[in-house]
């Protein structure tokens, strides 16, 4: 076996084993079915271009590597979010300060709904984030 | 959304990537960019309605009738096509067909381009780090760990897809299954023998088949 075999050899034992799921279901939390319906229904609107996507997706996947994710497909559509959340900052369609104030109303929303029952954003939330994003866009 | 709360039994909660994901669609849905009745369609159909049993029918139909077969090496999109298959993202498909001195194999080095109108969403292991690393380096290490072991001869192609291009595998037909119905046949073409990292199932995996 040659240097160069041993090392590849070497290295390959390195990597973690390939997970398995035979039967595995296609999406394990509902978040995960809404990233990837929210990707498909931006696209067809025309949004961004299918390369374009695979761009963002794997500078994400990039990213998620070096900061010492294992990536063995269960952090799969947390890429996805990242990269969706990316490229419609790059467009400018949804702004971190935006998101920022909606996320905190989620939260809110959650800390104030009992334990069981669904958690919705208030009718007053709504209509303030709607003042919030219109006038922000301008 | 560093700051932690704390929460006692009797609220809600929301994990950060719950929210994030809450967030998102809400300015969506605000701004009219999607309509939530419009996404549940598309989880529906990639939940339900395409999965790998599309793939199936196109690989029995090539093992049976000999000019889809050539329609499908020269076009594969148009070919599947013809049962009502078609990509979204515009990607262009190819079929690549097993022989006794071929084996390929599918992967996306850079993302998890997969051919979703034939084979639905990809399985974990498609998506991991080490699939997509290791099987370009070591193809035959790779098999061995799907429990599938070729004769030395048997030259392995591995075709690394992208946004534009996807390959589907059409497998060699199982010895002894020459007098099965195409429906028959469906049933063996399993979703990791159009991948590549599997055989089509025996002969004997079909009910009531070969009596």
């Amino acid at each position: 076996m040659s240097h160069l075999r041993r090392a590849e050899a070497e290295a390959l034992q390195k990597l973690p084993a390939i997970p398995r799921d035979e039967t595995g279901p296609v999406f394990a939390e509902p978040w995960q079915a809404q990233v990837f319906a929210m990707t498909l229904a931006l696209y067809e609107r025309g949004l961004f271009s299918w390369p374009e996507w695979a761009e963002h997706l794997t500078a994400a996947i990039n990213e998620a590597q070096l900061a010492g994710d294992p990536d063995c497909g269960d952090s799969y559509y947390l890429h996805w979010l990242n990269a969706l959340e990316n490229i419609l900052q790059s467009k400018q369609i949804v702004l971190g300060d935006q998101l920022h104030i909606v996320q905190h109303a989620w939260a809110e929303a959650a800390d104030s709904t009992p334990h069981g029952q669904a958690i919705e954003l208030s009718a007053q939330q709504r209509a303030a984030l709607v003042v919030n994003s219109s006038s922000r866009i301008g | 959304m560093s700051e932690e709360h704390s929460h006692d039994h009797e609220h809600s909660h929301l994990d950060e990537t719950a929210i994030r994901v809450r967030a998102l669609e809400t300015l969506l849905t605000e701004k009219g960019y999607v309509e939530p009745g419009a996404l549940d369609v598309f989880i529906d159909t990639y939940e339900n309605q395409v999965g790998p049993r599309n793939g199936a029918q196109v690989v029995a139909r090539s093992w049976v009738d000999m000019d889809y077969k050539k329609r499908l090496a020269e076009d594969a999109s148009a070919a599947i096509a013809e049962f009502g298959f078609t990509g979204r993202q515009g990607e262009h498909m190819v079929a690549v067909f097993n022989t006794p001195d071929t084996h390929n194999m599918v992967v996306c080095t850079l993302c998890s381009c997969y051919p979703w109108p034939v084979l639905g969403l990809p399985p974990a292991w498609y998506k991991s780090a080490p699939y997509r690393s290791r099987v370009v380096v070591d193809p035959k290490g790779v098999l061995k760990e799907f429990n599938v072991d070729l004769p030395e001869s048997v030259e392995i192609k591995v075709w690394d897809s992208t946004a534009e291009i996807r390959y589907l595998v059409v497998p060699e037909q199982p010895e002894g299954t020459e007098n099965f119905t195409e429906e028959q046949l469906v049933e063996l073409v399993n979703r990791n023998s159009m991948i590549g990292t599997g055989l089509a199932s025996p002969a004997t995996d079909v009910e009531g088949a070969g009596s």
